[in-house]
């Protein structure tokens, strides 16, 4: 089972990053679709991984949100994982990290067993790291974070999890919770035939009521007060010589004027 | 009163972290705070002689024995259990991230991360955090208590007066099955100056082009005495190593001198050099938003800048 989120692409220019703060919510910028998170698309490449290792693996992706833009959403089914489940409800927008896990914990176990539920490091929108950590406490499963290798090696999972200037080898047993960071590589391409295969594959839609929950179950417990873009004061001072050479002499005398250097 | 739990962290000498310095700044500009520290283990000297309340150690246990911070999520879950205060703070760290997170959860509280700002008055705790990878803000209110905050590192100065806490053993009785076993560690130190204590950073991005060019700013570097970073789209091209990565999910790294080469400046990155003194930009798209962020820039291509810019820090400093 791998978690993905649909979020605003990251690649948006700042200058069409724009806020409706009457409705604390991001205007969608025109002509930028949004995109399955990175982060989750790291996720989706490691369930791949395990299943070019040789081994017999089905891939579920699970989301859950509203207004799924399916050219985005079906990104991982083109990647080669096998079914996508939706929980969508337009009463999730507005639910904070806790309430998420709330709605996919009872989406994994309405659709289970799983023996591995794999997630993004954290998401590129509100960047939180909450929803897979969260998962394990609530599914009573073993964690491990920020791994950049697995392996599977009989009932268990051998994995590789990043530290600073290096990383642990570890040993996680069969079903664990494990939350996948980007240096595992860059997530592959779809090729053609996935893609066409990717258009024929039907998502699997459940609704709040399918899993049991209604909104009054997941009353945020973090109120989102305000959202704003920053104000940057800061002032460049652009560096200009006769010629590119000659702006970066000056650019190094400028520095050693400064101190800097 | 607001009773505030702090969870400390460590650096490499075993003393309290700078990092934890910092929590301590941020609680005590709460409201009538009373600070508690719990850390992990007997007391360092450095955290005996700080101007809290009460320090608390947890037992000792390491992740090999059981999973990896499986010992100190249920002490620090024990903890808050028994002595509900008012907010939890932690460092938005890999410790803290996680720790925080799986307390929050495990005792249904309400969790805001990497937080850059906590204050509280009338019984309300309010925090402000970026988001969007630093393109907003957003002021958040917490609904319940207690609250769990993560702290971002260098959003408050660790500025703490000495004084003398009583100090207090805590004796989780909560045992842990063991879950993930840690099996080895692999060390990948790079060579030269460390990328967060090095006084001066020349990072490399996407306009780069490839690898080969990382050792034009590696010969920089050297000049300066410097270290080498990366944007995470060059590192997740390949063109350098991931322990190279500045920015959200890379290492935050604040050096005198940030100078970025090829890099369009996305928020994601600049959360990681965003504290540095000065930082110097050059792009050959003088729209690129590197140039928001900057004190001194050149719009030019990198290729025909830096080699003069190298030729003239030699000059300086023969």
């Amino acid at each position: 089972m791998v978690l993905a989120k649909q979020v605003p692409d990251p690649e948006t220019p700042p200058s069409q990053f724009k806020i409706d703060e009457s409705t604390n919510k991001v205007i969608p910028p025109n002509g930028v679709p949004p995109v399955v998170n990175g982060f989750d698309l790291n996720a989706v490449e490691a369930a791949m991984r395990i299943r070019d290792s040789g081994a017999d693996v089905e891939i579920t992706v699970l989301s859950a949100g509203s207004h799924f833009v399916m050219d985005a959403m079906k990104k991982p089914l083109a990647m080669g994982a096998d079914r996508l489940v939706l929980v969508d409800d337009t009463g999730l927008d507005e639910i904070d990290s806790a309430a998420t896990v709330k709605v996919l914990a009872a989406a994994i176990k309405k659709d289970g067993p799983y023996d591995l539920v794999l997630g993004g490091r954290q998401a590129s929108d509100w960047d939180q790291a909450h929803v897979t950590l969260g998962l394990a406490e609530i599914l009573e499963l073993p964690l491990v974070s920020l791994v950049q290798k697995l392996e599977l090696k009989n009932d268990s999972v051998l994995l590789q999890r990043v530290i600073p200037d290096g990383y642990q080898e570890i040993t996680a047993p069969i079903p664990s919770v494990i939350t996948i960071t980007n240096e595992i590589g860059e997530p592959r391409y779809p090729n053609l035939r996935g893609i066409m295969q990717a258009s024929r594959k039907k998502p699997e839609f459940f609704s709040l009521a399918d899993l049991g929950l209604s909104l009054s179950d997941l009353t945020p417990k973090l109120v989102l007060k305000k959202l704003y873009v920053p104000e940057s004061n800061k002032q460049v001072e652009l560096i200009v010589g006769e010629d590119e050479a000659d702006s970066g002499k000056k650019l190094a005398l400028r520095l050693r004027e400064e101190k800097l250097i | 009163m607001t009773s505030v739990l702090l969870i400390a962290e460590r650096d490499v000498l075993g003393e309290i972290s700078q990092s934890t310095l910092q929590l301590i700044s941020a609680a005590n500009e709460l409201d009538d705070p009373q600070l508690t520290v719990a850390i992990a283990g007997s007391a360092p000297e450095s955290a005996t002689s700080l101007a809290i309340g009460k320090l608390v150690t947890l037992p000792a246990i390491s992740d090999d024995e059981v999973g990896i911070y499986d010992q100190i999520t249920a002490d620090v879950a024990a903890l808050v259990t028994s002595t509900n205060p008012d907010i939890v703070i932690l460092s938005k760290s890999d410790f803290g991230t996680v720790v925080g997170s799986r307390v929050a959860f495990r005792l249904d509280l309400a969790l805001a991360s990497d937080c850059i700002a906590i204050s509280n008055s009338g019984g309300m705790v309010n925090v402000t955090r970026p988001v969007y990878g630093g393109s907003a803000l957003a002021e958040f209110e917490f609904a319940s208590s207690p609250a769990v905050v993560t702290l971002r590192p260098g959003a408050y100065e660790p500025n703490v007066d000495a004084g003398s806490p009583s100090i207090e053993a805590f004796e989780s009785v909560v045992a842990v099955n063991k879950a993930a076993s840690v099996t080895g560690t692999v060390a990948q130190a790079g060579e030269g100056v460390r990328l967060e204590d090095a006084s001066f950073v020349i990072s490399g991005g996407r306009g780069l082009g490839g690898a080969e060019p990382f050792s034009v700013l590696a010969d920089l570097a050297n000049a300066l005495g410097g270290a080498v970073g990366a944007s995470r789209a060059a590192c997740d091209a390949g063109w350098i190593d991931h322990s190279h990565q500045v920015g959200l999910t890379g290492k935050s790294v604040s050096p005198d001198v940030y100078m970025a080469v090829g890099i369009s400046g996305a928020s994601q990155h600049m959360a990681g050099c965003s504290s540095s003194r000065v930082i110097v930009a050059i792009n050959k798209d003088g729209d690129s938003n590197i140039f928001k962020e900057a004190r001194f820039g050149v719009v030019g291509d990198w290729e025909k800048v830096l080699p003069s810019f190298l030729a003239t820090v030699r000059e300086l400093r023969a």
